[in-house]
């Protein structure tokens, strides 16, 4: 006999469903910002965790509010997208950036980027990026430089061609002002000494934003994510690679050969320095900022390779990543909408 | 030859399913105390009821004639009486005329004349033995087989390809089918090639049947008349049994959209019909019974069940032992693209391969908006881009589906399958094909 319990349900087929959900997805960025949340304890201190805390709860508490509140709907926190955005505008911050700003960023990413447009799913653009983008832009000085800790483990290291002194390290404090990134010292760095600065950049030992120093923790996340089928390698590695091939072919230090070692130490350094990993693999790859079609999404890393070495090159920012995607996110509708998969049966004219 | 993959793009890996029932082989149930038999279990127009309340009838006696040129005609799985003509539940859904038959204790059958010397025998003729037979395409598609058979003269047809892939999870009918009935099958497939006369024929079995694809390799081995078939081991993956998906594999060529086989040269037949052709023909049994995988978490007896058309769910379920304390979903078919049965009363019908009692109910309680992460598309055979339909139908903009390409969608439901969002976009897609319908 059926009770209640037992009545036997109907829908539309399919009646099976692979596991993952949103959350499942969400929680797999946030196990692969783990690297690089504890390279960015160790290279700028403690402040890093606390930095990414309030950048984390000022953005859930954000979206909570709104969407209880203003929505008037259950609460969205627990698809865990606010506490990504959160951990990645922390990321793009430097380490003597004030907590209070912090919280603003968050608020602002959250608040107008994404809940103004309807929230998960309907953000315009990287709401981490933006967020970042307006903290640039309303105060400058504090959102800035590549200040590091006195105690933290960049107070150990020797005299580093990478943009650090070691007088530097000894008078510095938390108001210091910040030593120079290292694109912005590229040039000057004697050639013998690319390879060890090489070597810092990418273990994370230079001058930076607190997520965006460590490669390597943020390739390990970036495997991480492309093992689990969260992302796929297409877009950083068109997006890394095209920054690579212009500056290989487009030597970024004057009267320098193609075709040499040293050039490909340069564009290397290109690569590894600055934001380009971490906006290549977690903020690129943002699901809903990016196109749809695999040739979609091509084009858009393409498209982020090309206007990064444009803006470094050209325009009046040392780093080009974070305006690149948010210019290539507002295209992604224009590009969804023209670039589209082959439709069986329609692919061969007969 | 030896290193080409035969395969599509896109598709899923569900998890099989399979191992509970692969072994079993196929069992009679105890004949039903009643069945009945709807009038409408094909494409096409419904049969017309040849028979009245009271009459007597035996199995294999012909109850339904065909309604038009694309109609079957329907027999009875039972010998009994009829108890009633009515409105009887449908397992497609609604209700459709149907003969209640009561069964008795004559267990008389009627059959056809058999036709030995097909090989000599004209093509028209074993056609309408076909037509006659009542059969119909038994992987679910349910397209009259005499039809499909006589392609138009325009269109040349070169291939045939025999469907054994049964790419639905839980099914395991064609493969049992291919290990026990294995001459009968390769006869049948021989009669269908010599009614369409064309220079190749495949049958596609996917790889997780290696003992089916021994068994059938062997027979082919042994028979110098049946070289022409050549064995196609296709890569598993779902839906690799879907007809388009099935032509492209083994010969490379796509079907023009909006159009049938035909128009790629090639005429598909699952394998369950090719066997159905060959009891026609050879034995003139009609097409009143089959094989159908009857398993789920709520099955306490699973098994590859040779069942009479017409015997309603419920009792199937009975001999079976479900235990409806473990089952929130009857689905008849496979589990992605079947139904789900809210009246245990509907009988299996000619295309009926698998009754699943699933336990877990896969609707979320929470789905999310679509967060554009591309599953979908990946997992699309047709290459289409099914998020863009769920949006549009929730937006009421059924006007800009035709343009997206929605006709196209073969309703598989790979894109839901994948979806992390848990968006029913298969819903959302049939919903606009039907209005899309209803428009012309």
């Amino acid at each position: 006999m059926m009770t209640d319990e037992t009545r036997i349900h109907i829908s539309s087929s399919p009646h099976i469903r692979q596991p993952r959900d949103v959350p499942a997805i969400m929680k797999d960025v946030a196990i692969a910002l783990i690297p690089a949340l504890a390279a960015s304890v160790i290279f700028f201190g403690i402040r890093s965790l606390l930095i990414t805390a309030t950048a984390v709860a000022a953005a859930v508490l954000t979206e909570h509010l709104i969407t209880v509140h203003l929505y008037k709907r259950e609460t969205s926190i627990g698809d865990y997208s606010a506490a990504v955005t959160g951990a990645l505008l922390a990321f793009n911050l430097p380490v003597s950036v004030p907590l209070w700003l912090v919280a603003l960023g968050s608020f602002f990413a959250i608040a107008v980027v994404k809940m103004a447009f309807g929230g998960l799913g309907n953000n315009f653009v990287n709401p981490a990026l933006a967020g970042r983008a307006f903290l640039l832009g309303s105060y400058p000085a504090l959102t800035t430089g590549s200040a590091f800790l006195e105690g933290g483990f960049l107070g150990k290291i020797p005299a580093s061609p990478g943009g650090l002194s070691s007088d530097a390290v000894s008078s510095a404090s938390l108001d210091a002002l910040s030593a120079a990134t290292p694109l912005e010292t590229m040039g000057t760095i004697p050639a013998g000494y690319i390879p060890e600065a090489l070597q810092n950049l990418f273990f994370g030992a230079v001058g930076g934003c607190i997520g965006e120093v460590s490669a390597i923790a943020l390739l390990l996340g970036g495997i991480y994510l492309v093992l689990r089928r969260v992302i796929s390698p297409r877009i950083p590695l068109t997006f890394i690679g095209t920054v690579f091939l212009f500056n290989y072919l487009f030597p970024p230090v004057a009267d320098i050969p193609v075709f040499s070692m040293l050039n490909l130490q340069y564009a290397t350094y290109q690569i590894l320095a600055g934001g380009l990993i971490l906006g290549a693999v977690f903020m690129a790859t943002d699901m809903v900022t990016s196109p749809i079609s695999r040739k979609g999404q091509f084009i858009f890393a393409l498209g982020c390779g090309t206007l990064t070495v444009v803006i470094r090159r050209f325009g009046g920012y040392p780093e080009g990543v974070s305006y690149s995607i948010l210019l290539m996110n507002l295209l992604v509708p224009l590009i969804d909408r023209y670039v589209k998969p082959a439709v069986y049966g329609k692919r061969v004219a007969l | 030859m030896l290193f080409r993959k035969y395969t599509f793009p896109g598709g899923i890996h569900p998890d099989d399913n399979k191992a509970r029932t692969a072994g079993m082989k196929t069992e009679r149930m105890p004949l039903p105390a009643s069945v009945v038999i709807p009038m409408s279990m094909h494409i096409g127009a419904p049969a017309s009821v040849l028979v009245k309340k009271g009459d007597i009838v035996a199995a294999g006696q012909v109850i339904g004639e065909a309604g038009g040129k694309i109609s079957s005609s329907i027999h009875s799985s039972i010998s009994g009486t009829v108890k009633a003509v009515g409105m009887y539940p449908h397992p497609m859904g609604g209700k459709v005329t149907a003969v209640e038959i009561e069964r008795d204790a004559r267990q008389e059958q009627v059959s056809l004349p058999p036709i030995f010397n097909w090989h000599e025998t004209a093509s028209e003729t074993l056609i309408e033995r076909i037509s006659d037979a009542g059969i119909i395409g038994k992987g679910g598609a349910s397209f009259p087989t005499a039809v499909k058979l006589s392609p138009p003269p325009a269109d040349t047809i070169d291939t045939l390809i025999i469907n054994a892939a049964e790419c639905e999870p839980y099914l395991t009918t064609d493969h049992r089918l291919m290990i026990e009935f294995t001459e009968d099958l390769l006869q049948g497939i021989a009669i269908a090639k010599r009614i369409l006369d064309v220079e190749h024929t495949y049958i596609g079995i996917e790889k997780n049947k290696l003992d089916a694809i021994r068994v059938i390799s062997q027979a082919i081995k042994r028979n110098p008349e049946l070289s022409f078939i050549t064995l196609c081991e296709l890569e598993t993956k779902y839906p690799q049994g879907g007809e388009k998906q099935l032509i492209t594999a083994i010969t490379g060529r796509e079907v023009p959209s909006g159009e049938l086989p035909l128009k790629a040269g090639a005429v598909v037949l699952n394998s369950g019909t090719a066997k159905a052709i060959y009891d026609a023909v050879v034995t003139g049994k009609p097409l009143y019974e089959r094989i159908v995988t009857v398993t789920g978490a709520g099955i306490q007896k699973p098994g590859n069940y040779i069942v009479p058309v017409g015997t309603r769910i419920q009792e199937i379920l009975d001999h079976s032992k479900a235990d409806f304390s473990k089952i929130r979903k009857i689905v008849l078919g496979g589990p992605m693209m079947g139904i789900a049965q809210p009246d245990l009363s509907a009988p299996v019908i000619k295309a009926t391969a698998g009754i699943l009692a699933l336990h877990t109910l896969p609707e979320p309680v929470k789905s999310y908006t679509c967060i554009n992460c591309g599953s979908c598309v990946q997992a699309c055979p047709m290459g289409l881009v099914p998020s863009r339909f769920a949006k549009l139908v929730e937006a009421d903009k059924f006007d800009e589906l035709p343009e997206e390409n929605i006709m196209d969608c073969i309703d598989c439901g790979c894109c839901t399958y994948s979806c992390p969002a848990k968006i029913n976009i298969v819903h959302a897609i049939k919903l606009g094909k039907d209005r899309i319908k209803k428009q012309k």
